[in-house]
């Protein structure tokens, strides 16, 4: 008794409804053990972020194919933040191409998958990154 | 019977003498795996024979060009009295940009013209709703009102050039746009033709492009059907897609049947709303297939395609016109089989598809551009990926005959395996009261979301391969050159949009949504007032806002 | 400020973590569960129940933007099933829920069953104080109707509704199996669809078959249209409401209320009792190998339950300081 878990919340945010890396890492993450949120598409980042908090999650899994995500990763951090919960992680995921990466870090995602990246490898970075509560 | 009794009887004893053979050797060299599959999954044996395809007709199953069951093809002379016309999807930033990737084309000699929108527009926001921060023009052009159609057309012969259109939710929108834009440039609505994607069936089922419920959404696209038929007769009013569901994960089976069960949901909701004979619009409906990376599966499909929607056509739906008996559709090469690494390497992928589309007798055909994993294609990139369909068109010999691969024991016992297995998914959706239905229990969701989930472990534990991905893997990466959407472009576009609402009528606004909210509460066709609103400067945002407060807004169901 | 008066004053962050100590098993949580409890025993909580796939989180959605309108702070309580395999889960329900999820008097929670003795039911009675001692003047939670657990939940509130929708097959069967006795209101979801007459015939020849009701209280039956019917289906939210509201004022007027508390104390009670005494000792079994020593001997016919029951009792039951094993 008395086990944690790692509760993660998948989200994507913005229009584009292409859920299919959502809905297989939504399912990978359960597979892993994780007690997973997942939120649907067409999410703005205020309802993500009140989501995250409502939720006490150690992870939001942000998913955007749509080019959108130079508005969109940083705003959920900042909402986070603005909320005082900068403790939890934002990682991203999607069509993200490498010249975006330094923003995005310097806004505060913490990592960034793109297509190609194994399902093991996220797994392994979360439960390497993150300490649970 | 297919094969002659002689040739039936010498093969069985041939056989059993290549299988002797083929146990000796594997006794002593194993086949480097155990179970060979399709990227589908499907089980592929080692080698076919008349066996496999002993129990079909001639006549019944196969034929020739031109007669039913158009498994060759529809049109009698093939590729030689018409190549398929190269249709390169294109949009981005404004309608001026867009516009001007549209002259490059076709002084590069593209055929006919096929417009991405951005996702505001997809989903029916206007520039600059807080549903739509940071998406203006990044993965299609931003239209809000006609202004920016009459630019998106800007000295595009609208009787000349056929354009497609991606669009879904707000199709009636932008479609009453383009009459509009005809009607400015003084070409009569008979003299125009294109395609409107128009599928909301998909959507619910993969794309999740959505607005309101399915119910009222179909009502939507049997309005354009109609509104087509009367009016604007070289028009294809529906694309039904299967490209979105394949890239959603599906297998080529799925996307086949998933595609083909939207179709008769169509045919029957325009018959019993409408009434219209099904002769009068089944002639327009066009389809739309994925091309991926499994060769002979790709092919194999869509030669199964036309055989059972000839067959839906004549048995179920009883339609006499044989136009209403085929299946037209357009192609796009699999976005999902292409990789971010090594990207070069999608050049080939996309050759493979485009061959396979080819020779599964494509209408029509887009290729992807190798940069597509990353963002809006670069024009060198599109270049490329234009030259592909260009030389297998015209240097490979491809196209000098129909059907190349009929008659082949593989191919022929694969096509009847995919089309049984469709039949299978389409009765089970029949019993389920059809795809609105089998769509509100979320079944075929639920399916493609096992395949996916499937295929991607599959890749995770090699059992498939992806070059450059998971086998044959390099360190440094590859650089191309990305198409950088400026933000500004937001900026731009939502003073475009004021100065549009400066200037309008606001009275003639409002009167013509009212009248589009009056069509919608009776259930009246909607696209006379569509058209009378966009003249009147009425928004993309604001006609939809319309149909939300009559239809209701659908939500993502919990489905995963 | 400490956590209860962050609590007290609806903080969030602090009510969430909360939730998720008390179903960790914090040993810190239970004392501060202990400190908000004078606080608690003002929401109304309504339990929603039924089988995958009914309609569940929709209703809940209705039912909040309803409760919004008047004016009430809400909560939501929303559990879903963890995998056996892995122990992950997917807690999807919120999705439907997303419209309210910056409206900031609504608070929304998932919980996962986690499969531990008991501890599903005592973990969500928690959550519920949690939710009250924030403020919340409604608190809905919604279960999957299917096992033993989540109708232990419903011992928590104080009107049962019991979803169902035709076309299930096994709908009725559910009900008899156990949901019956605790369902104070039966809503009948995807009304229009083919097969609901025949339910409701059905659900009605049932409870045309009980003798008595307590406090004369005849579940009732309330069918809800196609979400996507507006006109209809928003009648029938407000019919449930009023159901929900009724149901209240009888449990007050024939003094049913204590009753119904007394069932919730009970049930807090016996999951506490399981919590402090039998979920340690077992834990103690399995982990020193004894009880799989147990089974062994019943198959063997060497022993039997009781007299098993009865040597452990002996054993674990005198020794004094059983608290703060479970921590």
């Amino acid at each position: 008794m008395g086990e944690r878990k790692l509760r993660i919340m998948v989200a994507k945010p913005g229009l584009d409804g292409h859920d299919r890396g959502a809905r297989v890492l939504a399912r990978c993450f359960r597979d892993a053990g994780f007690e997973v949120i997942y939120t649907g598409c067409h999410q703005t980042p205020e309802q993500i972020a009140a989501s995250a908090i409502q939720e006490d999650v150690d992870v939001v899994g942000l998913s955007c194919l749509s080019g959108a995500h130079r508005y969109l990763f940083p705003r959920v951090v900042e909402l986070l933040k603005e909320q005082k919960a900068e403790d939890i992680t934002v990682i991203g995921g999607g069509v993200i191409p490498d010249q975006d990466f330094q923003m995005l870090y310097d806004a505060g995602i913490k990592e960034i998958f793109t297509p190609g990246a194994s399902l093991d490898s996220i797994v392994e970075w979360i439960n390497t990154h993150i300490k649970l509560s | 019977m297919y094969f002659s009794k002689k040739v039936l009887e010498q093969s069985p004893a041939l056989k059993k003498k290549w299988e002797d053979e083929v146990k000796k050797t594997v006794a002593r060299r194993s086949d480097q795996k155990e179970r060979w599959s399709t990227v589908s999954d499907l089980e592929i044996k080692r080698i076919y024979g008349p066996e496999d395809i002993k129990d079909m007709d001639f006549e019944r199953d196969v034929g020739y060009p031109g007669q039913f069951p158009y498994l060759r093809g529809n049109q009698v002379t093939g590729y030689r009295g018409q190549s398929w016309t190269f249709r390169m999807f294109a949009g981005m930033g404004s309608a001026k940009d867009t516009n001007e990737r549209w002259h490059m084309l076709l002084k590069q000699g593209q055929t006919g013209l096929s417009t991405a929108f951005d996702f505001p527009t997809l989903m029916g926001y206007d520039t600059g709703d807080p549903h739509a921060r940071g998406e203006c023009g990044k993965c299609g052009v931003a239209i809000d009102t006609l202004e920016d159609f009459l630019q998106l057309v800007d000295k595009i012969p609208l009787d000349k050039i056929t354009t497609s259109m991606t669009i879904n939710p707000p199709a009636s929108i932008l479609w009453a746009m383009y009459c509009a834009a005809a009607d400015i440039q003084g070409v009569p609505l008979t003299k125009i033709g294109g395609t409107i994607q128009n599928d909301m069936l998909k959507e619910f089922i993969a794309q999740k492009t959505f607005m309101c419920p399915p119910g009222p959404s179909v009502k939507l696209v049997s309005d354009t059907v109609e509104f087509g038929t009367k009016y604007v007769p070289k028009w294809n009013t529906i694309s039904i897609s299967g490209y979105h569901i394949r890239e959603a994960g599906s297998t080529a089976v799925q996307e086949l049947a998933f595609t083909l069960r939207d179709g008769i949901e169509y045919v029957d909701d325009v018959i019993k709303r409408k009434g219209l004979d099904v002769d009068s619009f089944a002639p327009r409906l066009s389809f739309f297939f994925n091309s991926h990376i499994d060769f002979f599966e790709e092919i194999c499909k869509m030669r199964a395609a036309r055989r059972i929607w000839s067959t839906v056509m004549r048995d179920r739906f009883k339609a006499k016109d044989p136009r209403s008996w085929w299946m037209r559709f357009h192609t796009q090469t699999a976005g999902c089989s292409l990789t971010a690494q090594q990207p070069y390497n999608n050049v080939v992928r996309t050759a493979v598809e485009a061959l396979a589309a080819v020779l599964g007798g494509t209408q029509s055909l887009h290729t992807n551009s190798l940069d597509e994993v990353w963002c809006l294609p670069t024009e060198h990139a599109v270049e490329i990926a234009l030259r592909t369909q260009q030389i297998i068109a015209e240097e490979t010999g491809t196209a000098n005959t129909i059907d190349p691969l009929a008659g082949s024991y593989f191919v022929e016992s694969l096509t009847n395996e995919m089309e049984e297995k469709a039949w299978e998914y389409i009765e089970k959706i029949d019993a389920m009261g059809g795809m609105v239905a089998a769509i509100e229990r979320g079944f075929p969701q639920m399916e493609i979301s096992d395949a996916a989930y499937k295929y991607q472990r599959q890749l995770d534990a090699g059992e498939k391969v992806m070059v450059g991905v998971n086998k044959y893997a390099t360190e440094e990466a590859d650089e191309i050159p990305v198409l950088d959407i400026d933000d500004r472009v937001e900026n731009e576009q939502m003073e475009r949009l004021e100065a549009v609402r400066r200037k309008r009528d606001s009275k003639a606004v409002k009167r013509s949504l009212d009248d589009i909210k009056n069509a919608c509460k009776k259930g009246e066709n909607v696209m006379p007032h569509c058209i009378e609103a966009v003249k009147n400067l009425a928004s993309l945002q604001e006609i939809c806002d319309v149909y939300r407060e009559v239809y209701g807004e659908y939500r993502d169901p919990a489905m995963y | 400020m400490t956590k209860t008066d962050k609590i007290r004053k609806g903080d969030v962050r602090t009510a969430t973590r909360l939730i998720r100590n008390i179903e960790n098993n914090i040993p810190e949580a239970r004392s501060t569960i202990r400190t908000l409890f004078p606080f608690t025993g003002k929401a109304r909580v309504i339990g929603l129940t039924g089988p995958p796939g009914a309609g569940k989180s929709t209703l809940i959605d209705s039912l909040i933007a309803l409760y919004r309108d008047r004016d009430k702070k809400v909560g939501a309580l929303l559990v879903d099933p963890t995998s056996p395999f892995t122990g992950g889960a997917i807690l999807g329900d919120r999705i439907r829920l997303q419209r309210h999820a910056e409206d900031p008097d609504v608070f929304v929670r998932s919980l996962a069953t986690r499969g531990a003795l008991g501890g599903l039911s005592k973990a969500a009675g928690d959550a519920v104080h949690v939710m009250d001692a924030m403020g919340k003047d409604v608190i809905l939670v919604e279960t999957v109707g299917t096992g033993q657990q989540e109708v232990e939940i419903m011992n928590h509130v104080h009107t049962v509704i019991v979803v169902i929708v035709p076309g299930m097959g096994d709908s009725i069967q559910a009900i008899k199996a156990g949901i019956l006795e605790v369902a104070d209101v039966f809503v009948i979801n995807k009304a229009e669809r083919e097969g609901a007459d025949k339910l409701y015939q059905e659900l009605m020849a049932m409870l045309n078959m009980v003798d008595s009701f307590p406090g004369g209280w005849r579940p009732p039956v309330i069918r809800v249209g196609n979400l996507f019917d507006k006109e209809i289906f928003e009648k029938n939210i407000a019919e449930l409401s009023n159901s929900i509201d009724a149901h209240y004022r009888n449990l007050v007027e024939n003094d049913l209320l204590g009753d119904r508390v007394r069932r919730k104390v009970t049930a807090e009670l016996n999951e506490a009792l399981q919590f402090s005494i039998l979920a340690p000792i077992l834990e103690k079994l399995i982990a020193e190998g004894e009880f799989d020593t147990l089974v062994d001997k019943l198959l063997k016919k060497e022993t039997d339950p009781y007299t098993c029951a009865e040597e452990v009792a002996k054993k674990y039951l005198r020794k004094q300081p059983l608290k703060g094993v479970a921590g």
